[in-house]
């Protein structure tokens, strides 16, 4: 293969691979930004995926299993907050028990339902998002370096993929130009301040959290029933916890979140080109490596060597109004 | 809040409150063997049927439990000094290298009991070692524990592969496995004490590091009411800022603690590699590190409460197995719910149920 035709397959499975991760990274910011920590991504990415890929199989249409992905991924939203916000109780701890009740519980419904061992048929195409070809795809393949970019990165993904890119500038104008994003940020650096000023907290933070499943609906859908044609036994294998190494990376911001998920979805790219290849002078470069870099680089950061990322002051602890 | 500061008795706070949570636990992972068409009563009579029954069940019962207790320990010492170590898993899976080297350089020399303070020192410090990073990280540079703890095991689940892979692999073998130890690097069976109740022990790999489960159980009770160092991690689980004002080194105690979670969680090896497979395999951990998070949080950390939860948790590992070959609908997966809904019950819900104790309470106590 040509080095170029190498470089956009490449730059092209990049961007697949980072979709899941941005809708879950974003997610992840609304809440973080607000103040609950939410480890339980992986959990909603996944239930999501189930529930949308089910619901595609029984209805036909991708578009009502995305309302369902969206729909459960909101429930467990809710179990987290109603455990967090109402109850008081350990974000953390709540994450990871929603992150097993999901594991467990898409592969209980599934072999019970379907008998597949956890997986759910096969979808037929027409059940599922499919390719967009941009309208001029074929016309400028012929141009060079920029032809080929337009037609197999930027053209040719499905409809899931151009939303996730529209929600970043989205996710910025609500989080930093509107009343909402203001105070949804301040919950989560001084809830009290938010609380004086006459507004409530649980309500505040339960909106964060419903728009943090609402997000992970969307990458669970893209899992089940874009990037695939079914859902698989834990088929997000640790994506959620990629993305939350995402949003850590970008020190909660959203346009970095971006890039930072473009960037550990080139490395998986990477690593999945390189598998069984050996690299000139270097010998074979072991595709651990490349699985290992987004939590190596996230360390890194978190060890404070690559600027500071500073986490929302109020982030994981519960508010309690009055003593 | 004007439930909150109203004390209970411990039978309530500590046997009452935590019993209800299980139960409500266990009620909705019924309602989910319902819904799928099963009777739950059934399923129950095949769990405990399964786990309890005969003597091979219970030695794999007691196997798991063993697993749990020291995955349950390493979390707990940690949740003491107020750090939540979800890096058990990872510790655990780095650790089972240590307890391999140890085994693979002795035992074809010496019998096993010369080869196992090797193997247990082994998985200790390599276990400790996995989390000595997340300890300086958190302890120096602040960092959050949590983030850095889930982050290492993945980085230890890529390292463990490519070890086995590319350098622990028997040369012509496909499977990403070390050699089978010789008997000098495998902990023995407890048979013997199996035969003691009339129980056979059958193929179970119930084996020594159950004693030795036992052993650290009281070691960390000591280490935790009845050492100075334990004062001060539970000072500072506390309160941090108190802690730090009446002199707790707080980077010191932050480290060492996670050094002991890290050796406690990465002697875990030691049942499952050195006693049952008795070789060194990809993913032999198989989330017995996040199982010791449900243990930790139903034992309330106390290293009773401990072998208790761990010894449910044994029964529901291995009785799932059992039940899912007897009702084919329901998979083994089960367990991982039933473990999701108990830690979400005796965790993250745990104060729901107390503002209605305390009324009810309140009402028996004026009667």
């Amino acid at each position: 293969m040509e080095f170029f035709d190498i470089v956009v397959s490449i730059l092209g499975s990049t961007v697949r691979l980072s979709i899941p991760l941005l809708f879950t990274a974003l997610a992840g910011l609304f809440s973080e930004r607000a103040g609950i920590f939410d480890i339980g991504l992986e959990g909603k990415m996944l239930a999501a995926a189930f529930a949308s890929a089910v619901a595609a199989y029984l209805t036909g249409s991708p578009w009502l299993g995305l309302l369902a992905g969206i729909g459960v991924s909101i429930m467990f939203s809710l179990v987290h907050g109603f455990a967090s916000i109402t109850n008081r109780g350990n974000q953390i701890v709540s994450g990871v028990a929603l992150n097993f009740v999901a594991i467990g519980l898409t592969v209980v419904l599934g072999q019970a339902w379907f008998g597949q061992g956890g997986r759910t048929p096969q979808l037929p195409g027409d059940a599922r998002f499919s390719p967009i070809i941009l309208p001029g795809a074929d016309a400028v393949r012929e141009v060079p370096i920029l032809g080929p970019l337009y037609a197999n990165v930027i053209s040719g993904n499905n409809i899931l993929t151009y939303m996730a890119f529209v929600a970043v500038p989205i996710a910025w104008w609500v989080l930093f130009r509107t009343r909402f994003g203001l105070r949804l940020r301040a919950v989560g650096e001084n809830p009290g301040a938010v609380d004086t000023a006459g507004i409530s907290v649980s309500w505040m933070r339960y909106r964060a959290v419903i728009v943090a499943g609402f997000l992970c609906g969307f990458s669970g859908t893209y899992l089940a029933i874009a990037q695939s044609a079914a859902f698989i036994n834990n088929m997000s294998a640790g994506k959620g916890y990629i993305a939350l190494a995402a949003l850590i990376f970008a020190k909660w911001k959203p346009v970095p979140v971006m890039f930072a998920c473009l960037l550990f979805g080139f490395l998986d790219a990477v690593a999945n080109f390189m598998q069984g290849k050996s690299v000139p002078l270097i010998g074979e470069v072991p595709v651990q490596i490349f699985q290992a870099l987004p939590y190596i680089l996230t360390c890194i950061l978190l060890a404070g060597f690559i600027g500071v990322a500073r986490a929302p002051k109020a982030g994981g602890a519960p508010y309690v109004k009055e003593r | 809040m004007t439930t909150a500061s109203v004390p209970l008795p411990n039978w309530i706070t500590y046997g009452l409150i935590p019993l209800m949570n299980l139960m409500l636990a266990f009620f909705l992972s019924g309602l989910v063997v319902w819904s799928i068409g099963e009777s739950p009563w059934e399923a129950l009579k095949f769990l405990i049927q399964g786990s309890l029954g005969r003597g091979d069940a219970i030695g794999f019962t007691l196997f798991y439990t063993t697993s749990f207790i020291f995955t349950g320990l390493s979390v707990a010492v940690a949740f003491h000094a107020g750090l939540f170590n979800i890096g058990s898993e990872g510790q655990a899976y780095v650790g089972g290298l240590g307890a391999a080297l140890a085994a693979l350089a002795l035992d074809r020399y010496v019998p096993w009991y010369v080869t196992m303070p090797f193997a247990i020192a082994g998985a200790a410090i390599f276990g400790a070692a996995w989390a000595l990073i997340p300890a300086w990280l958190q302890a120096k540079r602040g960092s959050h524990i949590v983030i850095t703890t889930i982050m290492f095991n993945f980085i230890a689940a890529a390292l463990m592969v490519y070890l086995l892979v590319n350098v622990l692999i028997v040369p012509g073998k496909m499977a990403p496995e070390t050699r089978t130890f010789l008997e000098g690097g495998q902990l023995p069976k407890l048979d013997w004490l199996m035969a003691l109740f009339g129980l056979d022990l059958g193929p179970a790999p119930f084996n020594v590091s159950f004693l030795i489960a036992l052993v650290m159980c009281y070691l960390v009770w000591l280490l935790i009411w009845r050492t100075k160092f334990g004062y001060e991690m539970r000072t500072l689980g506390i309160s941090p800022s108190a802690a730090i004002y009446a002199g707790v080194p707080y980077v010191r105690t932050v480290i060492i603690a996670m050094l002991i979670s890290g050796g406690l969680a990465g002697m875990m090896a030691l049942n499952a590699v050195n006693g049952a497979a008795a070789r060194l395999q990809v993913e032999f951990v198989a989330g017995a590190g996040f199982v010791g998070i449900a243990v930790s949080l139903m034992g309330r950390s106390h290293p009773v409460g401990i072998i208790l939860a761990a010894l449910l948790f044994g029964i529901l590992y291995q009785g799932g197995a059992d039940l899912s070959f007897e009702m084919p609908t329901i998979t083994r997966d089960m367990i991982v719910v039933i473990q999701g809904l108990v830690i979400l019950f005796a965790g993250a819900l745990e104060h729901m149920l107390r503002p209605a104790v305390v009324r009810i309470y309140q009402q028996f106590a004026k009667a």
